[in-house]
């Protein structure tokens, strides 16, 4: 292949202290332009490949390599800081890194108008709705220009309306900003609306089970949810799953 | 703008966050009507007990309420007595009531940046709240005298403990997805202490405060009571009207007490209030 991947992960095993063995020997590339979800039965350490993708966990052998520092990561809750506006939040990363004021309000107001929150900076997370939140937390990462993109099932908590309309905003993040995406979800339709290719992996400990490409184009409309390939696809992809499942089981 | 993700819709109405009264308690009715009918009673049912259970003799072991007031509180000499040594126990208190929590939050910040430190030092922050403080005391007054710094001493030894848990605990209540967070963005140590975990434990903190300035008023009282030396405080004021079987006074001075403890703990609470909305709570 002529471009390298954006993240890499190469034989990659991980055995807690606890001696739980979340992953073994699992290899994965992610290239830029591409849009990964992974998905699996609890417990198979999806969540724990984007954990040691940004180092919160160290891999016990194997490799995880990242061809970037500007890295995004929007976790399972909004995680915002209470007693911080949307726009401080939002801020929040730059400072950390020491960004002059001026320069890091300015990249915090333009993420915020990009997820749509504009009107919403001096307000507190408790005044916000689920999907608010959400959108503040993707805000946060985006203030980075993220070249590796990873979820780890942020929607989950959220109604299907608003997950479907933020599915379809996250798509459109992605082709306009052209990030490599790693986004880990429970569920099937999510998962292929989502991305180019649909990672399936079994547990315990987690290993690719199926690796299964999302041909259709981007942008990609609501309504590609009701057609015949569409369902095609998310029966592969369920039917993969199911066989991770049993195998899981036995 | 290219590809965006769609307005959330323009938040007109709400823009502003609604402004709420400085002063807290605006469901005054309740809140102020439901303690004074309470205290109405007591005096009734003081007042019936020393009127109709009392023999007339015997009458100071427990003087009416009208007898105190005008005994205590409105007698110029009695008044003067108690309210200077009243300021003499609150100066006491205040001094080492902000000690503690200077020292108790130094401790806790410390105790939650290394494990090893909060493993050799909490046992200390235990036994200090264990220790009968009437057993300390006279030791105190061997080692550093009577006076003024002894009695702040005191106030420190039993106003700690409540702030250094207390603060420990809200140090520790950080989730650990926002710590990822901080770890994530490389943030340093100081930043995450500073940005995350005292923020966070600014509530809890608060609490360990509000007991602390009870603890304080009585630290104040009991040192005073046994060091006898220095500016007189309730303390001393309380023993020297036992003495005298003035009842009346020792009752005011124990009532004018119980009033700045509680004028504490109110101000403790208003500012729980501000940082509960400060996080979005209430």
């Amino acid at each position: 292949m002529s471009i390298d991947p954006a993240l890499a992960f190469n034989g990659v095993s991980l055995t807690f202290a606890n001696g739980t063995r979340a992953l073994d020997e699992v290899d994965l590339e992610i290239r830029p332009g591409e849009f990964v979800s992974l998905v699996g039965p609890s417990g198979c350490g999806k969540s724990t490949m984007l954990r040691l993708a940004a180092g919160f966990e160290t891999a016990t052998s194997g490799t995880v390599d990242l061809a970037s520092d500007h890295l995004g990561y929007v976790f399972q809750e909004a995680s915002l800081l209470p007693w911080r506006t949307v726009a401080r939040n939002v801020e929040l990363p730059a400072e950390l890194a020491g960004v002059p004021k001026a320069e890091r309000r300015e990249r915090a107001r333009d993420a915020i108008e990009r997820v749509g929150l504009a009107g919403f900076e001096h307000h507190r997370p408790a005044q916000l709705s689920g999907g608010m939140r959400m959108r503040a937390s993707i805000a946060r990462a985006l203030t980075l220009r993220p070249e590796v993109f990873l979820f780890d099932e942020p929607f989950g908590a959220l109604d299907e309306i608003t997950r479907q309309r933020l599915n379809e905003e996250v798509g459109n993040l992605f082709v306009r900003d052209g990030f490599a995406g790693v986004f880990v979800t429970h569920s099937v339709p999510e998962s292929v609306f989502m991305s180019t290719r649909v990672v399936v992996l079994n547990g315990q400990p987690g290993k690719v089970a199926a690796d299964i490409p999302v041909p259709f184009a981007y942008p990609r409309d609501p309504e590609l949810r009701y057609t015949a390939e569409f369902a095609e696809l998310a029966s592969e992809v369920s039917a993969a799953l199911r066989g991770a499942k049993q195998e899981a089981r036995a | 703008m290219t590809a965006t993700l769609e307005a959330v819709q323009a938040p007109a109405a709400q823009a502003k966050t609604p402004k709420r009264p400085l002063w807290p308690f605006k469901t005054a009715p309740v809140r102020v009507f439901a303690p004074v009918v309470v205290f109405v009673l007591v005096i009734a049912a003081w007042a019936a007990s020393s009127h109709l259970l009392i023999p007339e003799a015997s009458r100071f072991l427990l003087p009416s309420p009208e007898e105190v007031l005008a005994e205590g509180l409105l007698d110029a000499v009695a008044r003067t007595e108690i309210l200077t040594a009243l300021w003499s126990t609150v100066q006491v208190a205040l001094v080492g009531l902000a000690l503690a929590i200077v020292l108790g939050v130094l401790f806790a910040v410390v105790m939650s940046q290394t494990r090893w430190a909060e493993y050799s030092l909490y046992p200390y922050a235990v036994v200090l709240q264990t220790i009968p403080i009437l057993a300390v005391v006279p030791l105190f007054g061997f080692w550093f005298g009577y006076e003024f710094g002894s009695r702040v001493i005191v106030c420190v030894m039993v106003a700690l403990f409540p702030v250094i848990t207390n603060t420990l605990f809200g140090l520790k209540s950080v989730s650990s997805a926002e710590h990822d967070l901080f770890t994530l963005h490389g943030a340093s140590r100081f930043q995450r202490l500073w940005k995350l975990q005292l923020p966070a434990a600014l509530p809890a903190m608060i609490s360990g405060f509000k007991i602390s300035g009870g603890q304080a008023i009585i630290g104040s009282i009991v040192a005073d009571f046994f060091f006898r030396q220095g500016v007189p405080g309730i303390g001393r004021m309380i023993d020297v009207y036992r003495q005298r079987l003035a009842t009346e006074e020792l009752l005011t001075a124990l009532l004018l007490s119980s009033l700045v403890g509680l004028a504490l703990f109110w101000c403790f609470d208003f500012l729980a209030g501000r940082v509960d909305r400060l996080h979005g709570k209430r």
